[in-house]
């Protein structure tokens, strides 16, 4: 046996388990939330339509993309998702999270009524400027729903199927490459099961 | 005459932090010093738990938005009587075993728990292997020959 190569081996082993480290997002993390149907809520909508909940859409496959105007990452993401719209596969929701931020109350703490005054108002501004690909949008403003779906990052996407279970989620940007090659796919094999 | 001065003068910025802190407290809707069996178990808790915006973090000492909206959530969930289990399988439920410093032992977790052992196992069997195998290679020392022994004393000496 030659002996040089039991350090060669370890070097190589080495050398995989950096490239696979490497090469792994930090920020991806397997939601415990795949396969459970998705938590129910009751909210308002930007448009002042009746509160929507996830059960509004049972017996659909539809997509929860959760956003917020100050959230610079869903600018980029937002053309991607508006010609998606236009394809008219799925109903998009848009959870707009936690649109009062901080130091918008640094003058003195809000009233919810006004919370949800001045998301609404700000929120409708950005949608019409970049696009509007939901058909609804609701307000989630304590951030509350958010922290039952596992969000830590804005944008991220999610794709429930007809029964109301959870299928994918996407933390980050979605791009047009991720629609085609995953989401679209999975939509059409969830709504032919 | 200073010792008077500077009593006083620790005397009144003890009265402005008292000012301040009452006005602080005034603000909040439930004041953190009312309920600091609360406080105490939500750092308890939290210290044991991963922000998952900053990752390197704790729960307890992250400035994150999402960790104070944790911390709030934490902090309800304490006082409507949940045990820490129960607030960690909240969290857990939501944002996976990563959020736990300290997983759960099982079958998932097993390589994460032992795998460092293992490897420090089987890299000392190889030494102990190694250490064995070289001994066995060396030759045994031959005994010095009367002139060498000579030798070496003189050289000693010298």
């Amino acid at each position: 046996m030659k002996k040089f190569l039991i350090p060669l081996a370890l070097f190589l082993g080495l050398v995989v388990f950096l490239a696979v480290g490497l090469k792994r997002d930090p920020r991806e993390i397997p939601s415990p939330l795949i396969d459970k149907p998705a938590p129910a809520f009751r909210l308002p909508t930007l448009e002042g339509s009746q509160p929507f909940g996830p059960e509004d859409l049972k017996g659909k496959v539809w997509m929860l993309n959760v956003w917020a105007t100050w959230c610079v990452a869903c600018r980029e993401e937002h053309p991607v998702l508006v010609a998606f719209a236009q394809k008219n596969a799925v109903p998009i929701v848009g959870l707009s999270y936690k649109e009062i931020q901080p130091q918008d109350e640094q003058g003195g703490k809000l009233a919810d009524e006004a919370k949800l005054k001045l998301a609404r108002e700000r929120s409708v501004v950005w949608l019409q400027r970049h696009g509007n690909p939901y058909s609804t949008t609701v307000m989630d403003l304590d951030g509350r729903v958010g922290i039952n779906y596992g969000v830590y990052g804005v944008p991220e996407t999610y794709v429930i199927d007809r029964q109301g279970i959870i299928r994918y989620k996407r933390v980050g940007v979605v791009t047009p490459q991720l629609l085609a090659d995953k989401i679209l796919p999975l939509i059409r094999s969830l709504e032919t099961s | 005459m200073r010792r008077v001065f500077s009593s006083l003068w620790l005397a009144a910025c003890f009265a402005c932090a008292s000012l301040l802190a009452t006005q602080a407290l005034a603000k909040e809707a439930v004041p953190m010093a009312q309920e600091p069996e609360v406080e105490a178990r939500l750092v308890k808790i939290a210290e044991e738990l991963r922000c998952m915006v900053c990752q390197n973090e704790s729960l307890a000492s992250s400035h994150a938005e999402l960790a104070e909206d944790l911390r709030r959530e934490v902090r309800g969930l304490i006082k409507e009587g949940k045990n820490d289990a129960q607030v960690k399988e909240f969290l857990v439920a939501r944002y996976g075993d990563y959020v736990l410093y300290r997983p759960e032992v099982k079958p998932l977790t097993w390589a994460l728990w032992f795998g460092p052992f293992l490897l420090f196992l089987m890299a000392a069997m190889g030494l102990v292997g190694y250490l064995r195998q070289r001994r066995q290679a060396m030759p045994a020392p031959a005994a010095l020959s009367e002139a060498e022994r000579a030798r070496a004393e003189q050289l000693l000496k010298d």
